[in-house]
């Protein structure tokens, strides 16, 4: 029982936060502001897969979101909505509230296919080169979805909103809230799972000595395929739960900027930290916010910080360890490893 | 047939300004093996140096046009060079000295271009700036195609730079040195050479370039932005990665092989997948071949 203490006290603080969400105690910016910080923590832990735990290095982040949004959007428009685009719904309307993870598993397979473009081409390319390919990708899906007049090219995507109005309908709740957290919390627990698995001890292995690990029966290609399909697919998800949010897509929305903004946040916490990568979501996002009536210098600032972050502090916050290295004591109350 | 001549035109006109930039970009990466992601930016800022000092020398100063062209080149130049080296001694240099893992130089290179981006953003506004006209245009007209002054201009500028470099590269004790570090940085100080000297040359020699090329841009698309600098130091770096990267022919070549691959591109497709096509082939050649056409495989010892 003691052991479960600290998942307790995380789920009661999530139902607590979707319960003040639901009587009004809390308003509507801090509400998204909230999530905003939901979708930046799947953000980080994914990329920490890579970039982190992996030791390759992944910059294309936001084209992965891309995929996962413009998917996920026309999931959601197509099964739960008339629209002009798509025509009737496939499906009632009402059924959204049981049947809305299928848009956001969509959004994800389909992004974890988009990792395979990277995926592939890593078994023989690494370093430098790998950095390039992520970054080609991020730019090939971006100026794809430029080209495609089915999901309104360059002037961007509208109509998500509907299915979050079908769930309130149903029963009145902060759907949309609920389902970030439950994303999020998801997501934590499939990497905290992956990387503690074997395979992780693999990926693991790849960060530290790829030929050594080659060579002490790791199978390098098969894992790097379903790590980079792993982080790419939750990125996806974070994609089609920033769309539903929003309300709103933009190709623009996911260029190098918000490829940066995750890389930001997986070296602030620490390379291979997952509670390092989830602090740093939290405290970015509030940065982020605190930073907002800067306008443009706040993209100044942001590269800045990283920039200073890269001279004196290469580890970030967290270094490898987790939050049990440094206070033992919570080895009691949740199994970290 | 006349359409096809125009296009090869245009193309040599494009791969005049991608060869200028890779130039810089394979230069950096030959002696220090690193992607300097800056270069495009620094492109940028020349192009918006020439348009202040050209507009400066005009208005208050008063210089004929002839006299202003012959003056903001070098005085660009001079700038960016300037640029690239504050660049190198702030962010690079410090981690060199340190002996950071390679991939936190990467990603200072990538934040350094987005902060003279955005602070140029910041501090200039978003309006587009448009570049006074300097040389007046004349088209020569033969065989039923039309050449502007400027375009041959442009091409016979990135051939004499090629010139100039590969002569500096392979003729002069100072290329001696470049290739020398490129060969083997650690035994190179022991023989005497100062690599910091070298480096810091090899960065005056990569933005001067890509000053050139920002003035000899804001001439012919007289249209500043402060966006300007990225995609096309993207393109000019996927030049460098087909030519080989750290290889001064190899930049070159490649600049003119992506242009007339672009170009050709937006002669059959519709213009807007033309960056599509060009980060396609940079992926599949990075797939297949990551060495590029010049490159040498090296072969990792365990």
């Amino acid at each position: 029982m003691q052991k479960y203490s600290l998942n307790m006290a995380m789920a009661a603080a999530l139902v607590g936060v979707v319960a003040l969400a639901q009587v009004g105690a809390i308003d509507l910016y801090v509400q998204s502001v909230l999530m905003f910080m939901a979708i930046n923590v799947i953000m980080a832990s994914s990329l920490n897969l890579v970039n982190g735990f992996m030791g390759e290095f992944s910059c294309g982040h936001g084209g992965f979101m891309c995929v996962g949004a413009y998917v996920g959007s026309v999931l959601s428009m197509m099964l739960f909505t008339d629209s002009h685009l798509y025509g009737a719904a496939l499906l009632p309307p009402q059924w959204a509230v049981a049947l809305f993870p299928l848009v956001l598993l969509g959004g994800g397979a389909a992004a974890a296919l988009a990792g395979v473009i990277v995926a592939v081409p890593s078994f023989k390319t690494r370093g430098d080169y790998l950095a390039i390919i992520t970054l080609a990708v991020n730019y090939i899906v971006i100026s794809a979805v430029h080209n495609l007049d089915i999901v309104g090219g360059p002037r961007g995507l509208t109509g998500m909103r509907p299915t979050i109005m079908a769930m309130g309908q149903v029963v009145d709740l902060p759907w949309m809230m609920i389902w970030v957290l439950v994303g999020a919390t998801g997501c934590l627990f499939i990497i905290r799972r992956y990387v503690n698995s074997t395979y992780g001890k693999g990926v693991i292995a790849i960060s530290q000595d790829e030929i050594a690990a080659e060579i002490m029966s790791v199978n390098t290609n098969r894992l790097k395929l379903i790590t980079f399909m792993v982080s790419s697919g939750l990125a996806g998800v974070a994609g089609a739960l920033y769309a539903h949010v929003v309300g709103y897509l933009n190709p623009g929305a996911f260029d190098i900027l918000k490829s940066t903004e995750a890389m930001v946040m997986v070296y602030l916490g620490g390379m291979g930290s997952l509670s390092g990568s989830v602090i740093a979501a939290v405290l970015f996002t509030l940065l982020l916010e605190v930073l907002r009536p800067l306008q443009i210098y706040k993209w100044v600032i942001v590269p800045l910080i990283l920039i200073l972050l890269m001279q004196f502090r290469p580890e970030g916050l967290m270094g490898d360890k987790e939050l049990s290295d440094i206070f033992p004591r919570l080895r009691k109350y949740f199994t970290f490893k | 047939m006349e359409y096809f001549f125009q296009n090869v035109l245009n193309a040599l006109q494009w791969g005049s300004f991608y060869a200028l930039i890779a130039l810089g970009y394979t230069l950096v990466y030959g002696v220090l093996s690193l992607i300097n992601f800056a270069h495009g930016d620094i492109f940028m800022v020349g192009a918006y140096v020439a348009y202040f000092a050209a507009t400066m020398f005009l208005g208050e100063v008063g210089l004929g046009p002839g006299v202003t062209l012959a003056l903001i080149v070098p005085l660009t130049m001079l700038a960016t060079a300037c640029v690239g080296v504050a660049l190198e001694r702030i962010a690079y240099r410090p981690l060199r000295r340190k002996g950071a893992h390679r991939l936190y130089v990467v990603i200072t290179a990538l934040m350094c271009g987005l902060i003279l981006e955005n602070g140029n953003l910041a501090l200039l506004g978003a309006s587009r700036k448009s570049f006074p006209e300097l040389v007046p245009t004349t088209v020569y007209a033969f065989a039923g195609l039309s050449v502007t002054n400027l375009k041959l201009a442009v091409i016979a500028t990135a051939v004499a730079a090629f010139a100039v470099l590969h002569f500096i590269v392979t003729k002069t004790k100072i290329g001696l040195a470049m290739r020398g570090i490129a060969w083997d940085s650690f035994a190179i100080p022991l023989m005497g050479v100062p690599p910091d000297r070298i480096i810091v040359f090899t960065f005056i020699l990569g933005s001067g370039m890509a000053g050139l090329a920002g003035v000899m841009f804001a001439m012919a698309y007289p249209v500043l932005e402060p966006y300007m600098g990225a995609l096309i130091g993207w393109k000019a770096f996927i030049a460098a990665v087909i030519g080989g990267i750290g290889d001064i022919r190899g930049a070159f070549l490649g600049g003119f092989l992506l242009a007339f691959l672009e170009i050709g591109v937006a002669a059959v497709f519709p213009s807007t997948m033309r960056d599509l096509i060009a980060f396609s082939v940079l992926l599949v050649f990075m797939w297949q071949r990551p060495t590029g056409v010049f490159g040498v495989a090296r072969n990792q010892k365990i």
